[in-house]
């Protein structure tokens, strides 16, 4: 059957594009993973779709899209809840349901997180460029011509007729995750944390940080006291290779949680959020609080095998 | 580097001989690669290796790294390529290439003289897909970042910070100092390799004017 049409963006909203779990194997190149920056939320959506975890999807930020079903297709939403109806009657979320031609999905106005996945049964028929589905917005590949959904851009999908049966899975409620405006985000320390003196660390974990308008898909950036670094240091260290979730702290003394879309970078780290709490990051919108607790390597392997099995999807690295 | 993360250090500044070293390991790693690890991230004196935390843990990581460097066999490292750049340098191509003169003293010219004169390494790519971070630059070029960073700067343009030159593979905003541009294409995702240059490359410019550029273009 292969691939075929199932959406129609009516209106795309402020920023919807293609991710899948990333592009891993090209940091030599410079190439960074992109991906989707909530891995849980995107892989839930595409197994209640009955997809593999790693399938593309849409990720909505903030704002959602309106969009018109062009044939019966299988979708399920995960992540935030932006409110979504479909022929204006609320949606439940984390469930695959059945759009039927015609149907229009809306969304009404964001309510908690940032970032909702739009999982479609038969996945996004892209190309996938090294391995990836996703779009690198920098460097303008992979997803749909590398860019944001535009009004008039069409999803096809594989063989989505074959998905429809599927309706009706959902998310065992207990596992639903909530975003609250206050989250605490677990971190290991380093790799340059002696280059802060006590106080300055104790600032960083004792102290709450908002998050800041300017954040985006290449980095959360916070608001909070100085996290000066000690005296007499370069203003940067070497460029170095770096992971989504490490914390760096530029000369403006202010964090910013590194995401997925950069390989290297010049500022020295301060600490990095454990892989279990990573799925938090792409939920975290401005004006959100965080708080840093420490943990040890122990704990963060811990609370990654929390749920074991297929049911660990705190980390996305599928490649 | 947190709990999916291993920073294997193998020097602390920046050394063509250090650098070397880390080429070395990560063609090694990338030939043979460890179990778990799904991303290996070489630069200046480092290499990253990001793992799956389900698949190992930090302690069997470094005891393999550990194995792997013992056992390093170098010579079956294949020789740098040389790699020749054609840059149109100043005017609308070049436009901090007046002010990188002035701060040294030294005409124009001078400054193309010095750039092409020499032969650089390609330390890392990195900061965006194929960029090259390259040096060391003559002592003459030094150059400090501009004060202001620029909001667009084109893709192609050839630049210097510090002791290092580079070449923006796609179009960003940038701090460094702009003195020309290649009509070369840095970075391709369609193109097996991706990125024109790699680390360990040796690279050197050369002259064109602005009416041979279409003869570059590909």
């Amino acid at each position: 059957m292969g691939a075929v049409e199932t959406l129609e963006i009516l209106i795309p909203g402020p920023l919807t594009t293609v991710q899948d779990c990333g592009r891993f194997g090209f940091g030599g190149y410079g190439v960074p993973p992109s991906g989707a920056v909530d891995p849980f939320s995107l892989r839930v959506g595409n197994l209640l779709v009955g997809n593999r975890e790693n399938e593309a999807s849409l990720e909505i930020t903030i704002i959602g899209p309106k969009i018109i079903a062009l044939i019966d297709t299988l979708i399920a939403i995960t992540g935030a809840d932006l409110q979504p109806k479909v022929n204006e009657i609320p949606l439940e979320m984390w469930r695959s349901q059945l759009l039927k031609k015609g149907d229009i999905l809306s969304f009404k106005a964001p309510k908690s997180g940032c970032r909702a996945y739009l999982a479609i049964g038969g996945g996004i028929s892209v190309q996938s460029i090294m391995g990836s589905k996703s779009t690198n917005l920098a460097a303008q590949f992979g997803g749909l011509e590398g860019r944001p959904l535009r009004k008039g851009d069409i999803i096809s999908s594989d063989s989505p007729a074959r998905y429809l049966k599927a309706v009706g899975k959902s998310l065992d409620k207990a596992r639903i995750p909530s975003y609250p405006k206050n989250q605490v985000l677990r971190v290991i320390s380093g790799p340059q944390d002696d280059h802060f003196s006590t106080k300055a660390k104790k600032i960083f974990l004792g102290s709450p940080f908002q998050v800041t308008p300017q954040s985006d898909r290449t980095g959360i950036r916070l608001a909070g006291p100085q996290i000066e670094a000690k005296k007499n240091l370069k203003e940067s260290i070497i460029s170095e290779g770096v992971v989504s979730g490490t914390i760096q702290i530029p000369g403006d003394a202010q964090p910013i949680i590194i995401l997925g879309e950069t390989v290297t970078g010049g500022y020295r780290k301060i600490a990095t959020v454990i892989s279990a709490d990573l799925p938090l990051l792409g939920q975290l919108k401005p004006g959100d609080r965080v708080n840093f607790r420490k943990v040890s390597m122990d704990e963060a392997y811990q609370a990654v095998q929390v749920g074991s099995g297929s049911q660990v999807l705190g980390t996305c690295s599928d490649p | 580097m947190g709990d999916r993360a291993l920073l294997v250090e193998l020097g602390d500044e920046i050394d063509v001989k250090v650098n070397n070293k880390v080429r070395e390991l990560f063609v090694a790693i990338k030939a043979d690669p460890l179990e778990g690890v799904v991303e290996t991230i070489p630069s200046y004196r480092s290499v990253l290796l990001i793992f799956d935390p389900l698949k190992t843990t930090l302690s069997l990581l470094q005891n393999g790294v550990h194995h792997f460097w013992k056992t390093l066999d170098t010579s079956q490292l294949p020789e740098p390529r040389r790699v020749e750049i054609p840059v149109v340098y100043g005017s609308e191509y070049g436009p901090d290439l007046e002010w990188v003169a002035e701060y040294h003293g030294i005409t124009p010219d001078e400054v193309i003289r010095l750039h092409t004169a020499h032969t650089y390494h390609v330390y890392m790519i990195g900061f965006m897909p194929g960029f090259p971070y390259m040096g060391e630059l003559p002592e003459a070029l030094i150059t400090p970042r501009r004060e202001t960073p620029r909001t667009v700067v084109p893709r192609g343009s050839v630049a210097l910070a510090q002791g290092q030159t580079g070449i923006y593979s796609t179009q960003s905003p940038g701090g460094w100092q702009i003195i020309g541009r290649t009509p070369l294409t840095l970075f391709d995702p369609g193109k097996w390799p991706p990125a024109l240059l790699e680390m360990g490359n040796r690279v050197k410019f050369f002259s064109i004017d602005e009416e041979e550029i279409a003869d570059w273009e590909q």
